[in-house]
């Protein structure tokens, strides 16, 4: 049998296979075992830290984009369906 | 959401106000995810219309076991299929290249080229106002499932159960979808703000 320094060694991960895990560690789909291996790279990787923290920014600022608001012109088109439904007795699917 | 709860209730009243108020809060992530599955704006708008005439006319019949947007994202989605070109979603998730570059690591697969710096310039407003800007074009620009997943995930904020439900996918292959979108899109600010001064 194979040393166990020897196995985890062998089971180190490089950046490359790092960024790949990205979304499985921040949606808590990594086993615990691959999650260890995955903070263990980090702690040793500023760059992959960096990364990480960029992948985190990027998901907090797509949740600052506001919708756009509707034109005035869409508003009454809106309008316009909503009255046009109850005009036909808000009529309803069977 | 408990908005919508009593929105929907208001409605179901006869409420015009509180149609419009629903139409306000939804039109845009609407007519976003409508786009990833029809060729043009005007028959996205029209999927939208008629999404929401199937809400009027539906509404009797909402048990609300979902939530209001769940059930308004799924109905948005049968349209945009029945209305769209595109053919029920099969394995290819579209866009299947590397999270990062290959060319950006070296030979021992540890980072030769390692990320810029640019998430400090964040605090500032007025940049994350301009980087919110680009990251809604970086949507834009993302393979269409890619787009659909990033929209409702993390612009609009649905959870990933939420979102498999909306997009009928399974987790596994939200996720990879998710990967793929969010690492475009970290690629695209690396791009536009790591040579920032």
């Amino acid at each position: 049998m194979r040393p166990l320094t020897l196995r985890l060694r062998r089971r180190e991960l490089v950046c490359q296979q790092a960024v790949e895990l990205v979304t499985d560690y921040l949606e808590g789909a990594l086993s615990r075992s691959a999650r260890r291996r995955f903070e263990a790279h980090l702690a040793a990787c500023p760059h992959c830290t960096e990364y990480l923290a960029q992948m985190r920014a990027t998901i907090e600022l797509a949740g600052r984009i506001t919708p756009e608001d509707l034109t005035p012109q869409m508003q009454d088109e809106f309008i316009a369906l909503y009255r046009q439904w109850q005009a036909g007795g808000g009529d309803q699917d069977q | 959401m408990d908005d919508d709860a009593e929105l929907t209730q208001r409605l179901r009243a006869g409420d015009e106000q509180a149609f419009t108020a629903l139409v306000r809060r939804y039109h845009d992530p609407m007519l976003r995810l409508a786009c990833s599955f029809v060729p043009s704006l005007a028959v996205a708008e029209e999927v939208v219309q008629d999404t929401w005439m199937g809400v009027l006319r539906g509404l009797s019949g909402f048990e609300g076991r979902s939530s209001f947007r769940t059930w308004l994202f799924r109905i948005l989605v049968n349209r945009a299929r029945t209305a769209g070109a595109r053919e029920r979603r099969s394995a290819a998730v579209g866009g299947s290249g590397p999270a990062v570059d290959g060319a950006r690591f070296g030979s021992t697969g540890s980072w030769s080229a390692p990320p810029e710096h640019w998430t400090e310039a964040i605090d500032d407003r007025l940049q994350a106002g301009k980087l919110a800007d680009r990251i809604r074009s970086a949507i834009g620009e993302l393979p269409p499932r890619q787009r659909e997943v990033i929209t409702l995930r993390d612009v609009e904020g649905m959870s990933s159960s939420e979102v498999c439900l909306v997009l009928d996918i399974s987790e596994g292959n939200q996720r990879v979808l998710l990967h793929r979108g969010r690492s475009r899109v970290r690629q695209v600010l690396e791009t536009e703000f790591g040579r920032l001064p």
